[in-house]
């Protein structure tokens, strides 16, 4: 430290200083391997599951059918048209990750990101082969001999393997997970399936063991705003620089509870030193807060000297130090909790209700979504055609989607003014109340072409609207579209 | 070299003002990713078309206007096998097979794009003096599944098939054989037809000439005859315009649009496509 509280004369160019973090034990860690462990778990499990659709339906719980432009996931089935669903969950993920980042700071970034996820495999998979931190500099500090050589190319050897399992699972979500892997191994996968693999091996080769804290830095634009998502009640990995400071030596009178020992820094994955303050670096992994209660135990102080803290309740506790008289304990209890949490805020309102209400929205439209979608395009040219009796026709293209995978036929109603009447090219057979009965292609959309005439003597305006019903054998609207019954002029 | 004393990286040696100008290297890897886009650049050049001499090809000789023809080539030959069949149906067999009358409606579309549309718009619509309406329900020359194909083939009045629909409307007072005036009592009696007529003492002279000259071909009550290709004259559709002056300069002068036979120009498979297409536009007739 410079004395200047922890504001250094950055310089505008560093070389990369490569980062060797040390092995740490600890609730904090324990957490971290739990949520390492569920997600690659559901990562590499997920296409495995089956789910019965019925004969002629894939039996994938989850499944991007991309050629067949089909998106299942478990019992819902999505259609193209129906991306909105995709951006619906892509914006309540976004407003969720707001929502979190301004109640508890980077969570996300420290526990679930794959970044993250990855890179702490990589790391310990690198801590197996080659040992702890102080092991590895020495490693790589040392002159190539044959161990070293070996260790290395096991190191690699096995990122590469986990890379080429990261990637090839990628693939299972688009396809038959146990056909394609069949396909993959046997050699008879599409050029297209290899390149993918080769491709996702790579970057994850690349991001998690080489990249690693540089992508959090550098490459992703989320930590550069996320600082508009925290104020002084969000949660961030803080040291209480009002009880460590000034650090110094265990047995010298007068100091902090830091005892310099640099555990923190020695730990960190993005090798920054937290005492420093929170930083762009920072992804709120909290493996320095394990670290340090390890050594706060072994010296028989109080834990949390750096804990999950807000800097509004950081500032009242530094106040009401400075508010004592000298000599005074300053771990004393109650002395880390001076400012009480405020969970309800503005942000944090504006946040939840966005979320509501985009969740609310989304649940309401999934509720009212029908199996049956019916679409009018009305031909354009010609606008309308006069017929030989003075009558004026329209045309109309009607496409019925139908989710079902059982034949079917819906029959055809008209709402329109005037005696329009309605028929259907290709004269399909009639139900009992008149109406035209059009078969629907089971997992797929029919075309059909439909007339609606005017008979002569019957004036209309240059536009009039008019609406097709779709109903099922019951006789209950199952879709409905409106169009416009076009006449030359009124 | 000279060393800049806070970075200590290399100066050019240019100096302004007191300030050093640094010779700030570029990353290896950036340089190398260059490079590597240099030699590729030399190799595609070499390969492919990319300098506009020696026929602008490069050692590989290909070309995307070379590729065409074998693309063509392999769309043919995924189309081969229903073209096949079309060929061997009959329409009827055609339009009771659905894979068969789909792909006639999709190929229909696409050939009444190429071939038609300059005469009969875009959605068959037609075109004022002589281009009939294909999407209405009123035909010249018949409206069923054999007839349009039939018009399709052989065309219409031309002299390149000898099946070519052929009639013949007079010109009536060009030739002599009506006065002026009794083609403006004809005019008066047609518009009579479809309750027009302004003049009923002329529409009634008109009545007689009609029954002489005209009806053998349009019918006795203007109701036309298909077999020669006479219009009906007592509906709402008129090929050349239904006013007076119209009607007139038709009676006095004739008529006689033409229609190119299409078979010899296209494969009996899609003149076959086209008239299933031209069918479902709205005005198609049962056999």
């Amino acid at each position: 430290m410079d004395g200047s509280f922890g504001i250094r004369d950055a310089a505008l160019y560093a070389d990369h200083q490569k980062v060797y973090p040390r092995s740490v034990r600890g609730p904090i860690r324990r957490i971290k391997w739990a949520v390492l462990g569920l997600c690659l778990a559901v990562y590499y499990l997920l296409p495995w599951l089956r789910w019965d659709r019925g004969a002629g339906a894939p039996n994938q719980a989850v499944l991007l059918d991309i050629q067949n432009a089909r998106l299942f996931f478990f019992w819902i089935e999505l259609w193209p048209q129906e991306v909105y669903y995709l951006t619906g969950l892509l914006v309540l993920g976004a407003v969720g990750l707001f929502a979190v980042s301004s109640l508890y700071g980077r969570l996300w970034c420290g526990f679930a990101c794959p970044q993250t996820v990855w890179t702490d495999l990589f790391m310990q998979v690198e801590r197996w082969i080659q040992g702890d931190r102080t092991q590895r500099m020495r490693l790589d500090a040392a002159p190539w001999t044959a161990r070293k050589f070996g260790q290395k190319a096991a190191t690699h050897a096995a990122w590469i393997t986990i890379a080429l399992l990261t990637g090839g699972a990628w693939i299972f979500y688009f396809g038959d997970a146990p056909r394609t892997l069949v396909d993959i191994v046997t050699g008879q996968a599409s050029l297209t399936i290899y390149g993918f693999i080769a491709l996702f091996a790579g970057t994850t080769y690349l991001l998690a063991g080489f990249a690693r804290e540089q992508v959090c830095t550098y490459m992703c634009p989320w930590p550069r705003f996320q600082a508009a998502m925290l104020d002084e009640h969000s949660m961030i990995v803080a040291y209480r620089g009002w009880r460590g400071e000034p650090r110094g030596k265990a047995r010298i009178e007068g100091t902090g509870d830091c005892v310099d020992c640099r555990a923190c820094v020695h730990v960190c994955p993005t090798g920054i030193d937290i005492r420093e303050g929170t930083q762009l670096q920072c992804i709120g992994c909290g493996l320095c807060i394990d670290a340090c209660d390890d050594i706060m135990q072994r010296l028989g102080r109080p834990t949390k000297l750096i804990a999950f803290d807000s800097s509004d309740n950081l500032d009242a506790s530094g106040a009401a130090v400075c508010a004592m008289p000298a000599g005074a304990v300053r771990h004393a209890p109650g002395m880390a909790a001076r400012a009480p949490r405020r969970l309800l805020r503005p942000r944090t309102m504006v946040y939840a209700s966005v979320f509501s209400a985009v969740a609310l929205v989304m649940v309401v439209a999934f509720a009212l979504r029908h199996d049956v979608t019916l679409t009018a395009l009305r031909d354009r040219a010609p606008l309308y055609v006069r017929l030989a009796d003075g009558g004026i026709r329209n045309t109309y293209t009607l496409r019925i989607g139908e989710k079902g995978r059982a034949p079917v036929s819906y029959a055809l109603a008209l709402d329109a003014p005037a005696n329009l009447r309605l028929s259907v090219a290709g004269q399909p057979a009639v139900d009992a109340a008149g109406h035209p009965l059009l078969a629907a292609r089971a997992d797929g959309i029919a075309e059909w072409r439909v007339f609606v005439v005017a008979p002569p003597g019957v004036s209309l305006g240059a536009s009039t609207p008019v609406s097709f019903r779709l109903l099922d054998a019951s006789g209950r609207q199952v879709a409905r579209e409106g169009s416009i019954f076009v006449a030359p002029g009124g | 070299m000279e060393k800049d004393a806070v970075t200590g990286t290399a100066t050019t040696g240019h100096e302004w003002d007191g300030l050093k100008e640094l010779n700030t290297p570029l990353p290896r890897w950036w340089l190398y990713t260059f490079y590597v886009t240099i030699v590729f650049a030399v190799v595609w050049v070499a390969l492919y078309p990319a300098l506009p001499i020696w026929g602008a090809t490069g050692i590989t000789g290909w070309t995307a206007r070379g590729a065409l023809p074998a693309e063509m080539e392999r769309a043919r030959a995924a189309n081969a096998p229903i073209m096949a069949r079309i060929n061997a149906a009959t329409l009827p067999e055609i339009m009771a097979d659905p894979a068969m009358r789909a792909h006639a409606m999709a190929g229909g579309r696409a050939a009444f794009a190429a071939n038609c549309t300059g005469c009969h718009g875009a959605g068959g619509q037609g075109a004022p003096g002589g281009f009939p309406n294909l999407a209405d329900d009123d035909w010249i020359w018949g409206g069923s599944l054999a007839a349009i194909h039939e018009t399709i083939a052989a065309g219409i009045r031309n002299d390149e098939n000898p099946d070519a629909r052929n009639s013949l409307m007079p010109r009536f007072v060009a030739d002599g054989l009506l006065t002026p005036a009794e083609a403006g009592d004809v005019t008066e009696f047609v518009l009579s037809l479809t309750r027009r007529a302004t003049n009923t003492a002329a529409a009634e002279r008109g009545a007689t000439l009609f029954e002489t000259n005209c009806a053998s071909c349009h019918g006795d009550r203007g109701e036309g005859n298909r077999d020669v290709g006479a219009p009906r004259l007592n509906d709402a559709i008129w090929l050349y315009g239904g006013d007076r002056a119209a009607i007139m300069r038709s009676v006095a002068l004739g008529r006689g649009g033409v229609m190119p036979p299409w078979s010899g120009r296209l494969d009996p498979a899609v003149i076959k496509m086209l008239a299933v297409y031209i069918h479902a536009l709205g005005g198609g007739e049962a056999e």
